[in-house]
């Protein structure tokens, strides 16, 4: 019944009071050094009071209390495991090439998802495919196959990265909440377009390209692929034909535009979840914005950090949910 | 001769049709208000009183189904201990009069729930705004005084 998240929706709305506004995140771009930026974190109640005083180790503080709280919110996490399909397929990428490479020791795998890394190199290793989700089952079988003949990363991730892709547009299809549909949807037009424009830029061929995209309703991969072959002009113009006519836009201003309307447009689908009380819909949509958020105070860490200046770092910063 | 007592029953079923379904409805909005109520308190406490004024807005209706099921029984006699004769048209007509605000505080009550819910998301948000998050369930209201007015206008008029 939708009135199960009428509690859960009204918890997310006080909740949404302490996201960073785009104000706030201009107060923070003008911290004068890497050290203010912290301090001026910690002021906002970022991390515990048993937090070092660490970018990593404050923004992984923030991702744990952002799933906390949708742990405490909701029962059926099943929803959300959609939104972890990055980090797990991510995990099995790490995952084969530490397998096959026979490196150990660097902390490479994330931890907030369905199959850590301990377990993933397990089954890796003793190629108990099995015992993976059904969706990952034959892409982990077939990266693992080609990467030992191959030992190519890049086949081999692409192999996992386009079965992530077909993974969140299947949950997406198959969800009966709009805003899955609609993320899922945006994000996989979203990644064959930066696909598209990434092998047009390495000058890929057509092949590569196809065995990269998944398919979507918005965009079509074959067209897309051609656009690509024909140069970053073409691509702009059958972006044009499209809803992601400002993606075109960005594209022909900058190649950190572009990046930057990639992570705005998800921000953009999600936002009339603000307006609506009763669907799960505001639950996903703070886990996004979250990430959203936290992802934007990386980028303006990293770029105290390396001195970069506040327009340039101003360039990369992502749209806020408030 | 059998069909002249049931003229009490029909108006003692109006009583209890008003007082029912206004009474469901209320519950039900104020039910559903509360759970929302509930989460903003648990992030921020000092906003309960806010809150608790936008829960019971959708409570009204099971006080006005609760006036009409008064002013029923007060009229037939069955408060004062002796019940009246009433003729199966009386009774009849007292039943049709307290079905608007039986039917009318059953679906405003839901639905003012609902407005109130999202009145509490603004609360939650920009709780300066409160005045203004206050209306859009008040106007829901509107239309469970019109049915009372009606019921109250009815039911007096009718002769016992």
């Amino acid at each position: 019944m939708a009135d199960n998240y009428v509690y859960a929706v009204a918890r997310i709305r006080s909740l949404e009071i302490s996201l960073f506004s785009n104000a706030v995140i201009d107060q923070l771009i003008a911290c004068k050094s890497y050290e203010n930026c912290i301090q001026f974190l910690q002021e906002k109640g970022w991390g515990d009071s048993d937090t070092p005083s660490d970018a990593e180790a404050i923004l992984t503080k923030e991702r744990e209390k952002t799933w906390e709280t949708i742990r405490e919110l909701t029962s059926d996490m099943s929803v959300f495991d959609v939104l972890s399909y990055p980090n797990l397929f991510h995990n099995l990428k790490a995952a084969i090439k530490q397998v096959v490479m026979g490196k150990t020791g660097a902390n490479i795998f994330y931890d907030d998802c369905s199959i850590d890394g301990e377990t993933m190199v397990k089954y890796i290793s003793e190629k108990n495919y099995q015992s993976l989700p059904d969706i990952m089952q034959t892409a982990a079988r077939e990266a693992y196959e080609t990467f030992v003949q191959t030992k190519d990363g890049q086949l081999c991730d692409i192999i996992v990265d386009k079965a992530a892709l077909e993974a969140i547009y299947q949950a997406g299809k198959k969800s009966d909440n709009v805003i899955l549909r609609d993320y899922a949807e945006s994000t996989v037009a979203v990644a064959d377009i930066k696909i598209a424009v990434r092998s047009q830029r390495t000058t890929k061929s057509m092949d590569f390209m196809k065995q990269a995209m998944a398919e979507c309703q918005s965009v079509s991969v074959e067209r897309l692929a051609h656009a690509a072959l024909n140069g970053m002009e073409s691509i702009c113009s059958y972006l044009d034909e499209t809803g992601y006519s400002e993606g075109a836009e960005a594209l022909r201003e900058s190649a950190s535009a572009f990046e930057r309307w990639c992570d705005n447009r998800i921000i953009n689908t999600i936002k009339p979840q603000k307006y609506n009380s009763f669907s799960i819909g505001p639950l996903v949509a703070y886990v996004l914005a979250r990430e959203n958020e936290i992802k934007t105070v990386r980028i303006i860490l990293s770029g105290k950090q390396n001195g970069f200046s506040d327009e340039s770092i101003r360039e990369r910063v992502r749209e806020m949910y408030v | 001769m059998f069909t002249d007592q049931l003229g009490i029953v029909y108006a003692l079923l109006g009583a209890a049709v008003a007082v029912l379904f206004a009474g469901a409805g209320s519950a039900i909005g104020v039910g559903v208000a509360g759970q929302a109520a509930a989460g903003v308190v648990t992030e921020d406490p000092s906003k309960f009183a806010k809150v608790l004024i936008l829960q019971l807005l959708p409570g009204t209706q099971g006080i006005y189904g609760l006036l009409v099921g008064f002013i029923v029984l007060s009229k037939v006699g069955l408060l004062g201990g002796g019940a009246a004769e009433i003729s199966l048209q009386t009774g009849l007509l007292i039943f049709a009069a307290c079905l608007p605000i039986g039917i009318v505080g059953l679906i405003s009550g839901m639905h003012q729930g609902r407005t109130a819910v999202a009145s509490i998301g603004i609360v939650a948000k920009k709780p300066e705004q409160f005045a203004k998050s206050m209306l859009f369930p008040a106007m829901v209201e509107t239309y469970a005084i019109l049915a009372l007015l009606i019921s109250i206008l009815a039911v007096t008029s009718i002769n016992v």
